[in-house]
Parts: structure tokens; sequence; C-alpha cells
């Protein structure tokens, strides 16, 4: 299983696929279903798929309006332009009236690659996140990804769901695993220093497990699949119970799940804390690995930001 | 309905919209004035609504696009049974419900929370859409502004209704020519407005805003036009009813004090009097 690599666009796909035989849900798309994989859904209903063409404003407020009578409607588009573009569109027509549109936001954070810095989207988390009434999930796998669109399908409201572009390794058993909105998961208990990590960024977390665990740390990590409502219970826990945090995330380190996790513990356990994430920079184009190894977020960077936090303590 | 009878529900309505505006200290009285025929038409000739069911999900939808027009929207609810008469005057206050401009969660029979130009057609569409979707003959109607015409995402809808051939949606143009900033072609020139739908595949029917029949009638031949949405072009005058209002820019988005007030409800009183004298 820990070889198998799917992009979480795919899950999306997939997903919306399976859940459209149980569920009256329609799908929007701005001319890119083949990337954001809705196509794989207009494949089995074409008549509850609707192409908006490249207008994402117009598909925002359109889904409200499908909403308003009832559909739960999937609007699809990049993040870049999905949160970025059409943000004022999802606060106004989708959150302020609490309509039942999610965003299926797909090609998130660096890992996009070669298209470069106008196609990376690294502000999404923060943009929606601070919009009243949304849920913000960034899931790590497949089969999280997968149980996070079931679940906003279920939900009542507006759910930003973010998505990547690149395949990542898949951690969770399907058999085993139950997503809730708003849960963190505890993957590896730890006693030194606790890794939050949420995305594509969970797998290089687990890594640097192994590689604090050989110079004797005992780290804990967990994974917040939702930024919002955050699982304020499980990183106060941490906190109080390991002393330091390090925050992992493949987004800007302004306004995403680090700021998130700082606001719960300034509130209520302040300990040491150390944000891996992109410092406050566009990226550009390359290969996904580099660009990962470049701007700092991988396995390594995530180890030394822990050591760094200990030291803190 | 009569037109005299439907004219004079327009004018309790501008009164409705200039009184709330002026408790208010603040809002938009000149676009609410200019499409008060239009609302007197849609609530109480065309649209299939129920106050008692304001949420039957068959009913014909509304959408306020050019939501800055809220007053008037409410006029017309309170008219039409919707909302209380006296709620009307607590527009825009922190502890009334009447936010300033139309919030479908807290207000009976406003379908759409509208204020951000260039949204409420596209939600509109979606409703369109969606009545196609699951095989219903409910009918979707629109107010747009003429200023709100600038805003690209308006073309964004107005190809996308054309591309699904959204013919149970009718969108009005409310064109009285004027935004805040002053004459619409001197500020961001967005007519020619007819070719310019005609050109994005709508059936156009131009008419004088204020005439009833040639509303009913217009609202008529867009339930004859078939493959394609209709917009109805509908020129207008901003302030209309209020004789010092009447095609002044500077009451778009401004309150009246006192005495302008009482001015102004004298003008439309004696108008709803010589209407129900009539009717």
């Amino acid at each position: 299983m820990a070889d198998k690599k799917i992009a979480t666009r795919e899950s999306y796909g997939k997903a919306l696929a399976d859940l459209g035989k149980e569920y009256d849900i329609v799908v929007l798309d701005a001319d890119l279903s083949k990337s954001t994989k809705t196509d794989t859904f207009k494949k089995e209903f074409p008549d509850r798929f609707i192409n908006m063409g490249i207008a994402e404003q117009n598909m925002m407020s359109t889904a409200a309006g499908l909403a308003s009578c009832g559909k739960v409607v999937f609007a699809s588009s990049f993040a870049m332009f999905a949160a970025g573009r059409a943000f004022e569109q999802i606060r106004n027509s989708i959150c302020y009236p609490k309509l039942n549109v999610k965003i299926g936001a797909t090609h998130a954070g660096i890992s996009v690659g070669e298209d470069g810095a106008t196609h990376q989207c690294l502000e999404d988390i923060g943009i929606m996140r601070t919009i009243p009434n949304m849920v913000v999930i960034n899931p790590a796998d497949d089969v999280e990804a997968r149980a996070a669109v079931k679940a906003a399908v279920l939900h009542d409201g507006p759910v930003y769901l973010r998505f990547g572009r690149l395949a990542v390794p898949v951690l969770y058993d399907e058999a085993e695993y139950e997503f809730e909105i708003g849960k963190g998961v505890l993957l590896e208990d730890g006693t030194d220093v606790s890794i939050v990590a949420t995305g594509l960024m969970v797998e290089p977390a687990l890594e640097a497990k192994k590689m604090l665990a050989a110079e004797g740390i005992n780290a804990r990590v967990i994974n917040i699949h939702t930024i919002k409502p955050i699982d304020r219970d499980i990183l106060v826990k941490a906190a109080k119970e390991t002393g330091a945090i390090v925050t992992c995330e493949e987004h800007n380190v302004i306004g995403g799940l680090g700021s998130a996790v700082a606001e719960v513990l300034c509130e209520e356990a302040p300990v040491p804390m150390e944000r891996v994430g992109v410092k406050d920079a566009f990226g550009k184009s390359g290969v996904p690995a580099d660009l990962l190894k470049e701007y700092g977020l991988t396995a390594e960077d995530i180890a030394a930001a822990a050591k760094k936090a200990v030291s803190r303590k | 309905m009569n037109n005299t009878q439907l004219e004079l529900i327009a004018y309790k309505i501008r009164k409705h919209a200039v009184s709330a505006v002026h408790s208010a200290k603040s809002g938009h009285p000149g676009g609410s004035l200019s499409i008060a025929d239009i609302m007197s038409v849609l609530y109480f000739d065309e649209m299939n609504i129920d106050p008692a069911n304001p949420k039957n999900p068959d009913r014909d939808r509304f959408v306020l696009s050019k939501g800055h027009c809220a007053p008037a929207l409410y006029g017309a609810l309170a008219e039409r049974g919707f909302i209380p008469r006296e709620d009307i005057n607590t527009l825009r206050r922190a502890d009334s419900y009447l936010q300033g401009h139309p919030d479908m969660k807290n207000i009976p029979g406003v379908d759409m929370s509208t204020g951000s130009l260039g949204q409420g057609i596209c939600a509109a569409n979606g409703m369109a859409l969606a009545a196609k979707l699951d095989d219903k003959d409910y009918r979707v109607y629109t107010i747009l502004g003429d200023g709100e015409c600038e805003e690209g995402q308006v073309w964004e809808a107005a190809m996308f209704a054309a591309h699904y051939k959204l013919d149970n949606l009718v969108a009005f143009l409310d064109f009285n020519g004027l935004q805040i900033d002053g004459d619409i072609t001197k500020v961001m020139n967005p007519t020619p407005f007819d070719k310019k739908f005609e050109a994005f595949g709508w059936n156009v029917i131009t008419i004088d805003a204020h005439d009833i029949d040639e509303i009913k009638s217009a609202l008529n031949k867009a339930k004859d036009c078939k493959g394609m949405p209709t917009l109805i072009l509908a020129k207008s005058v901003k302030g209309k009813g209020v004789s010092y209002m009447e095609n002044n820019p500077a009451w778009h988005g401004a309150a009246p004090n006192d005495e302008q007030y009482e001015t102004a409800a004298n003008e439309l009183d004696a108008k709803i009097a010589e209407l129900e004298a009539r009717a």
C-alpha cells in the first residue's frame, strides 16, 4: 500500500462519480474537467455536469443559484482561480447565504510544478478560512480525499476542498479509516514534539518522525485535514503533552495551517512553535520534487524545524 | 389586476422605498423608484408566488441583481404580504432583519442574497438551470442595473444563459442612464445594450419601464420565445415619481432630509390618491 501513489484530484473525480449514483449532485467546471478530474463524473452523469467555460466568477454565483433550488453543487477549478479569482463570489453568493456549494479546488500548492507561480496557489487556505460559514478541508491521500468529498456532500453548507495535482502515497487503510469534518487524526504518538501537518505534507511529516527517532527525539504526528473548523482539543493536548509544535503545509506560512494552529495555541496553550511552509514567496516552474526541496517542504526541513522547536522549550 | 391598480401598487412601493430610506437616513432611492412599475407587475400580475409558502420549490423566483435597490423589493414584499408593512421603516437598523441589501436567509420572499453587482444574474441563471434539470416549469426573473453591466461577470452570465438556452429566464435591464458618478455613457459606456445582448444570443425587447402595458406585453412575449433567454431593456427615469429626484444622480445613494421627505411624500401621496380614485 505504501508504494501506491494517487493524486487527490483523481480521488475527487472518482468520489464524485461514485456519489453521483446515490446523491443528486450537480458538478460545474470551468473548462478544466480533464485536469480537475470532474470528467470522471461527466462520463457517468453527462446531464448533471455543466461546463461553465472559462468563467469562474459566473460559476460560483451560478452554483449559488442552483444550490438555492435544492441542488448539492460542486464547483471545480484550480485552487488559484476558485479561491483566488472568485473569492468575492464565494463570499457573497455562497457563504453569506450559507448555500450548499462545495468548491473542488485542485492543483493547490507548489507541487503544481512546471506551470509556475501563476498557477501555484499558496494563499487559498488563508483566504477561504476567513469567510464565515466556510469549512476548509485539505486531505492527505486518496482515502481521505474520497471520504472528505462524501462528508462534504452530507454537510449542509459551503465546503472548500483542496486537492493536489501530484500523485502522493496512500497513507490510510480505507476499511479502517473514519473521516470526520473538524476532527484531527493522531497518526503517531510521541512525547517530545508534535508535528502537525496537512495535505501533501503529512507523508513527509511521518518520514521526519523516523529521522527524529534516530536522533532520540520522540515526535507525535497529527494530521489536520480540516483547517476550519480546526480541532482545538487535539492541538491543545499536543502542546501540553509534548511542549513544542511544528506545523507543515504546502501553503504560505502566513494565513494557513500554521496561523490557524498558532491562533489556538496562543489562546490556550502557548509553547515554542515552528512553521514549515512557503516563506511568503511566489513559486516558480520546476519539477515538483525539486520545488518542494527548494522551498523547504521536505521531511528534512520538518525534522530540522522540530529540533529547533525542541531546543526552544 | 388592471393597469391602474398595478400603477397604484407601483406608487405604494415608491412610497415605501422613499419612506424606508428617509427613516434609515441612507440607502438608494433613485434606482428603487425607477424599477417600481416592474416590481408591481412582477409581484402582482406575473409571478407564481405565495406569501403563505415563500419557500415553495415550484414557485417562480426573483433575484434583484441590482441589490442596492432593496427598498423597492421590500416595498413589493410588504404590499404582497411577505413582510409586515410596519417593518419597512426599520430598514438598515441593527435591530432589524431588513438588511441594506437583500438577505435570503432572514427576509421572507427574498430568493437570493445580492448586493455585489454582477452576481445576481448568475444566481438567476443557476435557478433557471435547476428548473431545466428538474424538468420544472417555474420561471426566473431578475433585474440588472445599467451601470451594473459594466461588471464583466454580467457578460459571463449573458453567454451562459444563451448557451444553455434558458428560455425560462427573463432579465430586466433598468436603463435609467445614471450611475453613482454620473451618466453611464460618460463613466464607462456599456451601451448599446440591445445590440450587445442580441449578439450574445438573447431575445431583446425594448420597453418604457413606466408603462404597465408594455411591461406586461414584454413578459408575455418572453413566454412565447423558446430556446433563448429574454432581456427586457426597460428605459426608465431614475428617481421616477419624486420630482426633485428624477434624472439626478445625486439621489442614487442619498437619503432625503425631513423637509425633502415631506415634499416627496406629498407628491407620492397625491399620485396614490389620484390612482385610488381611478382604480
